[in-house]
């Protein structure tokens, strides 16, 4: 069976280190980081098949600009948008800077396992 | 109290525009009344004058020619051959033959001493002596004389006219009596109209022909012909109760005699009269007119002004109803966001726990079950308030409604479908009551279908056991309407204006998020449409909702 690598870029460490917990429980590869300029660092070092990203961080770089970045450097990478600040205006907007779905806060997680099952079945096969 | 306002002002518009109206109207009418009644008036009173003066004329020329003819007779004719009987037979034959009108009764000749000595007429008058009477000397003295009507020795009304004859040193008398009925008669053609009346009187006021009405000849007529001035014709008015006279006079040129002319008013003004009802009528017509279009405008005018008010009104309720909507949204979105991290936090968790939970070595441990319900009762809670997070932020998000095909039947019959165990175990009957062939239309499906889900599951909540719903749709307007009506307790009056608020629940604890009607007032806002409710504290409640039947474009 396959690993497949999951980022989680979120502000809210608690949060952010209990998902990469959870994921890493099922079998997945999966690393966190609190802010979109170190989402951006690990991803100069290696690839990740789906991408968890909050929309609102403080910082010089917020979700979408980091978005941006990913879907530029790494058009391969499924991004997740997953916040708890929803507008219609930030769904579209991601979803027309390529992020693959948008999820609210809090999600359930059998939703999100769907969502990152759904998105992986999209993307490239990850090298075993 | 709004009503008063407008009784008052529907009041005010009728009063100011009937006075306005109706006061140039009664003047207008009052004035031309006036002046034409002034115009009758002058027009009677010539006529009148006019008649007088023509009349009396009449009567004048009438008596001169007479006269003359008497001083022609004694100028032409000796004492002599007048005192012989054949001769003045003859004469008077003559006379008559030659003129029928001339209207002499008799001819007679009288000497000096006051003697009758010749005499031809009806009368047997020879032999009478006149020396005392009082026109005798008159005679002798002026050369001539027109009696006033008197009886004299024949006991009988009539007038004579006498001329003083001179022969030599000799005077004598010629003297005629006229024909009282040819004089009445003169008279009488200026006897004008129903109630007009013509008469002589003397200067004394005494009949001196016999008037239309009450008097007789030589009775005194009770008027002062003194009022009339000489050789003028004058008319005067005389009003004594409801009708006016009007009298016009003038005097005769050869005799003190005053001819006169009698109106009645109610009678030559019956013309009048006609013209005044006319009038009146008119007036009578256009008041009436004025108020029926007065009270008819004024009630158009304020019904308009309060159904323009009632929009205004309904308007601005509803614009502070959608202010107040949007600011709370406002707010419900900046409290469910802030709530969605740590909630999202604890979920993941509760759902780490409940991972860590699986291993082998918690699973040996005692209370391992309390673990894992604890766990799941926060995991139960997370999603509690993360669905109430969601819908608020759903509420708050200008959604852009999805436009599917939509069977409202349907729509409403699955919501039921969905409800109907939850019905039935609380003893509720739900009954369907629909059009039959309602238009597809082009809407949102789901969120129709939260719509009805919020109404009936308030229904619901508020029968609580026991109790009917129905659930009607109906095509009225171009617009479709759809109904939930329940028996249940109804909605207090004082919680009325509250319901559509967001957070508004008279739920217990937990049960109630009170997001139902304000989600569902802004699903159905935005899909073109309106929500509202009567509800009767004690008896039910019912929702209407309305839509507007736009229809799918073709595909
Ligand atoms: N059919 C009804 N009969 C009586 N009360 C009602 C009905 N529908 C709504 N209400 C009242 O309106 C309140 C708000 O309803 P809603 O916005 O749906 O919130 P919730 O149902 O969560 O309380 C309810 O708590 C209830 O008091
Ligand atoms: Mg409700």
């Amino acid at each position: 069976m396959p690993t497949y690598s999951v980022l989680v870029v979120d502000d809210e460490i608690d949060f952010m280190e209990t998902l990469v917990n959870r994921l890493t429980r099922r079998k997945m590869e999966a690393r966190g980081v609190p802010s979109g300029e170190a989402a951006l660092a690990l991803l100069n070092e290696r690839t990740f098949d789906v991408i968890l990203l909050d929309i609102k961080m403080p910082g010089a770089m917020d979700g979408m600009e980091t978005l941006r970045e990913i879907r530029q450097r790494h058009p391969l990478a499924q991004v997740i948008l997953l916040t708890g600040h929803a507008s219609l205006e930030t769904s579209m907007e991601g979803m027309r800077l390529g992020a693959f779905d948008y999820l609210l806060k809090p999600v359930k997680f059998e939703d999100l396992l769907e969502k990152i099952g759904a998105a992986l079945g999209k993307s490239q096969p990850v090298l075993p | 109290m709004e009503r008063l306002i407008y009784r008052r002002l529907r009041l005010q518009i009728i009063g100011l525009t009937l006075v306005v109206a109706i006061t140039p109207l009664v003047l207008l009418g009052g004035a031309i009344y006036n002046q034409f009644e002034r115009a009758h008036e002058a027009r009677i009173e010539d006529q009148m004058r006019l008649l007088a003066n023509s009349q009396s004329s009449v009567v004048d020329v009438f008596l001169r020619e007479r006269t003359n003819l008497l001083g022609i007779l004694v100028e032409r004719h000796s004492f002599d051959e007048m005192s012989r009987q054949e001769f003045l037979e003859r004469l008077f034959e003559t006379l008559n033959r030659r003129s029928d009108m001339l209207g002499l009764v008799d001819l007679g000749v009288i000497d000096a001493s006051g003697l009758h000595v010749s005499y031809v007429g009806p009368f047997n008058l020879k032999g009478f002596n006149y020396e005392q009477q009082p026109w005798f000397s008159e005679v002798m003295a002026k050369g001539k004389y027109v009696s006033d009507v008197y009886m004299g020795f024949r006991l009988f009304p009539h007038i004579i006219i006498a001329v003083r004859g001179r022969t030599g040193e000799h005077q004598w008398i010629l003297r005629a009596t006229i024909d009282l009925e040819m004089l009445n008669q003169m008279v009488r053609t200026a006897q004008a109209g129903r109630m007009g009346d013509a008469f002589i009187v003397n200067q004394n006021g005494v009949y001196q022909t016999q008037p239309r009405f009450d008097g007789q000849i030589l009775e005194g007529s009770g008027m002062d012909p003194k009022r009339f001035s000489q050789g003028v014709t004058t008319v005067s008015k005389d009003s004594s109760g409801r009708v006016t006279y009007y009298y016009a006079g003038s005097w005769l040129k050869s005799k003190n005699w005053l001819l006169v002319i009698r109106q009645r008013t109610d009678d030559e003004v019956g013309g009048l009269v006609h013209t005044r009802n006319t009038a009146v009528t008119i007036v009578a017509l256009g008041v009436l007119a004025i108020v029926i279009t007065t009270v008819f405008i004024a009630h158009i005018v304020v019904r308009h002004l309060a159904a323009v008010q009632k929009e205004l009104d309904a308007m601005s309720a509803q614009l502070v109803q959608a202010d107040k909507m949007a600011a709370l949204g406002k707010m419900a979105t900046g409290i469910a966001h802030e709530i969605n991290n740590p909630l999202a936090v604890i979920g993941e968790k509760a759902g780490w726990m409940k991972d860590l939970l699986e291993e082998e070595e918690f699973r040996q441990s005692p209370n391992a079950e309390e673990y894992f319900s604890a766990v799941a009762k926060i995991e139960e809670h997370v999603e509690r308030a993360r669905k109430i997070t969601h819908n608020m932020l759903g509420f708050a998000r200008r959604m852009e409604p999805r436009l599917d095909d939509v069977e409202i039947n349907r729509v409403v019959d699955q919501t039921i479908e969905l409800l109907a165990n939850h019905a039935r175990t609380n003893n509720i009957n739900i009954h369907k009551r629909y059009h039959p062939s309602l238009p597809v239309i082009a809407s949102d499906h789901a969120k129709l279908q939260q719509v009805m889900l919020n109404l009936i599951n308030n229904a619901i909540d508020a029968i609580g056991s026991n109790g009917n719903i129905e659930v009607a749709t109906a095509l009225e307007d171009n617009r479709i309407l759809v109904s939930v009506k329940d028996d249940g307790p109804g909605i207090p009056k004082e919680y009325q204006r509250n319901i559509f608020d967001p957070f508004f629940t008279t739920k217990a604890n937990g049960r109630g998020t009170g997001l139902g009607l304000s989600i569902s007032y802004s699903i159905i806002e935005k899909l073109g449409g309106t929500i509202t409710f009567e509800s009767e504290p004690g008896k039910g409640t019912i929702f209407r909702v309305n839509l507007p039947v736009v229809l799918p474009e073709k595909k």
